[in-house]
Parts: C-alpha cells; sequence; structure tokens
C-alpha cells in the first residue's frame, strides 16, 4: 500500500467516524428530550385530566381548544393553499408571476411565527379590542399557507404531463382535467402535504400567545379568549408550585404523541403508495 | 379516394423558438385508411401528429401557419387551424383522438376510464354508457381480459393492456381520426403484436395516422407512408412504394438503414 492510497483510507475512516458521530448527537438528543418528557409526564397523566378543564387542574378544554384553532385554521389554509398550489402549477407554470409568488411563498415559510403573531395582533386583536380565537386560527392559518402551496406544487409537478395530455385528447377541458385526473392522481400527495402542515401548526405556541391567548375554561365560541394547550404548557411551566408544573409535563407529552402520531400517519399512507 | 384529413403548406414553430420545426408541409389522410410517419428522431414527425388535433394548445405560444382540413361525412371541410374557441378545440378532439407513447390510464377504475370521455360528451345514461363501454373494450380486444374486473382500478393493468384501455377510451368516442404516437414503443413485443393487430382492424371504422420509429411496424400496418426529415416532409406514398421503390435518395438511405 502507498502513501496515497493509505491516505484515502485514513480520510474514509475520519469521514466516516465524525458523520456517524454526528447523528449520534443528533439522535441523543432527541432520545434525551423523548424519555425526559415520559419520565417527568407520565406519572402525571391520569383520566382525570382528561375530563376536566384547566380550573380544576384538567387539560380537557385545551387539547381540544387546541384542535379546534388547528382545525379551523386549516378550514382556511389548505383551501386557499391548494387553490394557490394548482394556479402555480397548472396555469401560471414558470411565468415571471408564478415565480414570484412562488419564491414570496419560500419566504414565508420561514417567517418567523412570532413576527406573524404581532401582525395578528394588529389587524385583528387591536381593532376588535380583545384576544379572540379566530385571531388564533387565523394566525396558524398563515403559516399552514406556504407549506400546502409548496407540496401542492410539487405533487402536482410529479403527475406526468401526459395526463394531462391525455385527458385535453378525449374532449376535457383544462378544469375538468385538473379536477378530475390530475387531482385524482395526486391526492395521496396531497392529503400527506396537509396533514404535515396541521402537524406543523398545532404545536405552536408563539402565533397564539398574543392572539388567542388562553383560557382556563371550556369553550367552543371563537370570539372569546380561546384554551390553548401549548400556550397553557408555556404559562404553567413558569408557575412556582409542583402541580402545575407537573401539568405541564404531562401537557407536552400528550402534544409530542399527538404530532408524532399525525407524522406517523403520514409516512403510513405515503409508503403504503409506493408498495402499491 | 375520400379523403379525411388534408395539410396544406403548413409551418409550425415552437413557443419562443426562431425557426419552424414544420417548414411547409402538404400531406393528405386518407379515409379509412392507415398513414405511417417515419423519420429520424427530430425531423418532426410527432409535431406534425400533435398538430393535426391542436394538442400543442395545451402549451402556450405555438404557432400554426397553413390549413389542415378535416373533412366531414357529408364532404364538408372545415380548416382546424381556424378554431379559436375551447369549445370548438372540444369538438376537435373528440373527432379526432390520440393515443400517446406511455399508457395514460386515468386514476380511476376501467369502466371510468372508458366512461370519461362519454360523460363529457354528455352521455349520462346508464344503459347507454354500459353499452358504449362495453362495445369500445370489445372493439380494443381487451374486454374478456377485463369484463369481471370493471370497477377495479385501471392501474393494476399490465403496460399492454393498459395501452389497449387508452385506444378502448378513444375508440368509445367514435372518432374520426386517431392519432398514435410511438404508442408500441414501451411495450414488449407480443403487447405490440396485439396493438399493431388492432391498428389494422381500427380501420374498418376510422381513419389512422401513426408515428413509429420501427420501420417493420410501418411496413406491416399502414397503407401509406410519410418520410420526413428535418422538418420536411420528403416522400409521401404507398407503404408498398416507399419501402420497395422511393422516388427519393433520402428515403433509399433511411429505409435501408445507412442514416437515421
Amino acid at each position: 500500500m502507498n502513501a496515497t492510497q493509505r491516505r484515502r483510507l485514513l480520510l474514509n475512516r475520519l469521514i466516516l467516524i465524525l458523520s456517524t458521530a454526528a447523528a449520534v448527537i443528533g439522535l441523543a438528543f432527541l432520545f434525551w428530550i423523548l424519555t425526559t418528557l415520559l419520565i417527568k409526564g407520565i406519572d402525571s397523566i391520569h383520566w382525570r385530566i382528561f375530563t376536566h378543564d384547566l380550573v380544576e387542574k384538567g387539560l380537557r378544554n385545551l387539547i381540544v381548544g387546541q384542535m379546534v384553532l388547528a382545525g379551523v385554521a386549516s378550514l382556511i389554509g389548505v383551501p386557499l393553499g391548494l387553490l394557490a398550489g394548482i394556479y402555480l402549477r397548472e396555469y401560471g407554470v414558470n411565468s415571471a408571476f408564478a415565480r414570484f409568488i412562488r419564491n414570496l411563498s419560500d419566504v414565508m415559510m420561514s417567517a418567523p411565527s412570532i413576527v406573524i403573531g404581532v401582525f395578528i395582533y394588529g389587524i385583528l386583536v387591536a381593532p376588535v379590542g380583545g384576544f379572540n380565537g379566530w385571531a388564533g386560527s387565523v394566525a396558524l392559518a398563515i403559516m399552514m399557507i406556504p407549506i400546502v402551496v409548496s407540496t401542492t406544487d410539487s405533487m402536482l409537478s410529479l403527475v406526468p404531463q401526459e395526463l394531462r395530455e391525455a385527458g385535453i385528447a378525449l374532449g376535457a377541458s383544462k378544469a375538468q382535467v385538473i379536477l378530475s385526473i390530475v387531482l385524482k392522481a395526486a391526492k395521496i400527495g396531497l392529503v400527506t402535504g396537509i396533514l404535515l402542515a396541521f402537524a406543523r401548526v398545532v404545536g405552536e405556541t408563539a402565533p397564539l400567545l398574543f392572539t388567542s391567548a388562553n383560557n382556563d375554561y371550556f369553550t367552543l365560541n371563537m370570539d372569546q379568549q380561546f384554551p390553548s394547550l401549548t400556550v397553557s404548557i408555556y404559562q404553567l411551566a413558569t408557575f412556582p408550585d409542583k402541580p402545575s408544573q407537573n401539568l405541564a409535563w404531562a401537557g407536552s407529552v400528550i402534544l409530542t404523541a399527538l404530532v408524532l402520531l399525525i407524522n406517523l400517519t403520514t409516512r403510513y399512507i405515503f409508503r403504503k403508495r409506493k408498495i402499491k | 379516394m375520400n379523403l379525411a384529413m388534408d395539410t396544406k403548406e403548413f409551418y409550425f414553430t415552437y413557443a419562443g423558438a426562431e425557426a419552424p420545426t414544420l417548414k411547409g408541409i402538404d400531406m393528405p389522410i386518407y379515409a379509412n385508411k392507415v398513414t405511417a410517419l417515419i423519420g429520424p428522431s427530430g425531423c418532426g414527425k410527432s409535431t406534425l401528429l400533435r398538430s393535426w388535433n391542436r394538442i400543442h394548445d395545451v402549451y402556450p405560444g405555438n404557432k400554426y401557419e397553413g390549413e389542415i382540413l378535416l373533412y366531414h361525412e357529408n364532404g364538408n371541410e372545415e380548416n382546424i387551424l381556424d378554431y379559436s374557441k375551447e369549445d370548438e378545440l372540444i369538438r376537435l378532439r373528440q373527432r379526432v383522438g390520440m393515443i400517446f407513447q406511455k399508457p395514460t390510464p386515468f386514476p380511476m377504475s376501467i369502466y371510468d376510464n372508458i366512461a370519461y370521455g362519454l360523460r363529457l360528451a354528455g352521455i349520462k345514461n346508464r344503459s347507454e354508457l354500459d353499452g358504449r363501454v362495453e362495445q369500445a373494450l370489445k372493439g380494443s380486444a381487451i374486454w374478456n381480459e377485463v369484463k369481471d374486473r370493471l370497477k377495479q382500478s385501471a392501474m393494476g393493468l399490465s403496460g399492454g393492456q393498459q395501452q389497449r384501455l387508452c385506444i378502448a377510451r378513444a375508440v368509445a368516442l367514435k372518432p374520426q381520426v386517431l392519432l398514435f404516437d410511438e404508442p408500441t414503443s414501451a411495450l414488449d413485443p407480443i403487447s405490440t403484436g396485439a396493438i399493431e393487430e388492432l391498428v389494422t382492424e381500427l380501420k374498418e371504422e376510422v381513419t389512422v395516422a401513426i408515428v413509429t420509429h420501427n420501420m417493420q411496424q410501418a411496413s406491416r400496418v399502414s397503407d401509406y407512408t410519410a418520410f420526413m426529415y428535418l422538418g420536411d416532409l420528403i416522400e409521401f406514398d404507398k407503404t408498398e412504394k416507399i419501402f420497395v421503390n422511393p422516388k427519393e435518395k433520402l428515403t433509399e438511405e433511411y429505409i435501408t438503414g445507412r442514416f437515421g
């Protein structure tokens, strides 16, 4: 073996060790977070926290509230994101306007969530005179839109062009081709994108802090301050008493489990399609 | 002999291109005959085929010049390049169908694949739909293979079956002309044989134009052959004539495999 070969082997081993170490460190933190959460939170999870509201040291209103906030956000954000994505891929394609919108959407995706919260505070909280559920949902919807736009755009780009031409060649209009063929062909990818966007916003705190704020009581009235699990975790964790802190741990475990479940479902759906 | 279509002094320029891809094409398509388009890659044969049902219009900015006449059963003709409204183009595509290189089944059931175009054409009556679907599948020699699984997804069919399904889908609309764009280049030899046989049978009902890279295929299935080179139509004649005794030297060189 000459010097060059030895140096190559050495370099190869060095890179292998470094990248393995990096992977191990990254995963270690993930497991550390999960085990800490489980150890600290599992004792505090009783059935009663699912049946009582925050005012009685339970989490029921918070879990429901968080899902409602994210659900209403999806009702606003998903149609807008889908339509914008369809416009970009099916109508705009590579026009200057479409490229501009695509870049703007990418920039929006990395907009700091607290800035979105402040913006919504300015237009939907301050003018109406108080925190309200709608403001929280709109803030989350703004976070969802760029995610849905970008997954829609890329999933539609995977639909073969021949399929569109085949539809046109059978006497379909462009709108009919999009609605009855293209969307159907991209269905699983689109659902995946929507679920990922939902999972992304359901665990957000910053956009809710001064939009929907929080509520100790059960409510479905979005004109009021609205109960939120994430905001509650933030508040409970800063309380000095042990029971409040334990409740924050329990809330964290439930939130993590929820997000994990959505992500796993998404992976499952996506993999099933690949096998088929 | 009756004309199905007639192309006159036809120029086609792709969006953004400086020079036309097709440079003054003149050629007839005879009714109830199979016309093959052959030539080396980039000669414009697919571009010409795709002009005949204006599928190029899916993409903006392409330019057509000249005339492409489509004849009605009663002998009247229309220049399809005059069409500008979407419903005129839709009617054109119902009369001039197209089969693509790769099979393009829609992500729906076998039945719905065939019924798709029929429903668009306004046929809603269930029993009429059933009848037309069955007739189309029988006419495309695939009925026996799929009659027990009409409700299953078309994506589960083999490549050759998918291609025959696509032919059935186009045949269901009872078009006057069917355009085939290299319909067998993605298929195995047995499926290719089935498609070729089908093409020959189809000409009882429709006029066929087929682009192919396979010269044996052109000689097997077609009655007329057009040889194209660099955007020009070099020679158009009876297939037998083109393959046995071509007028042009270029045609002869291509046929005998000296270039291409």
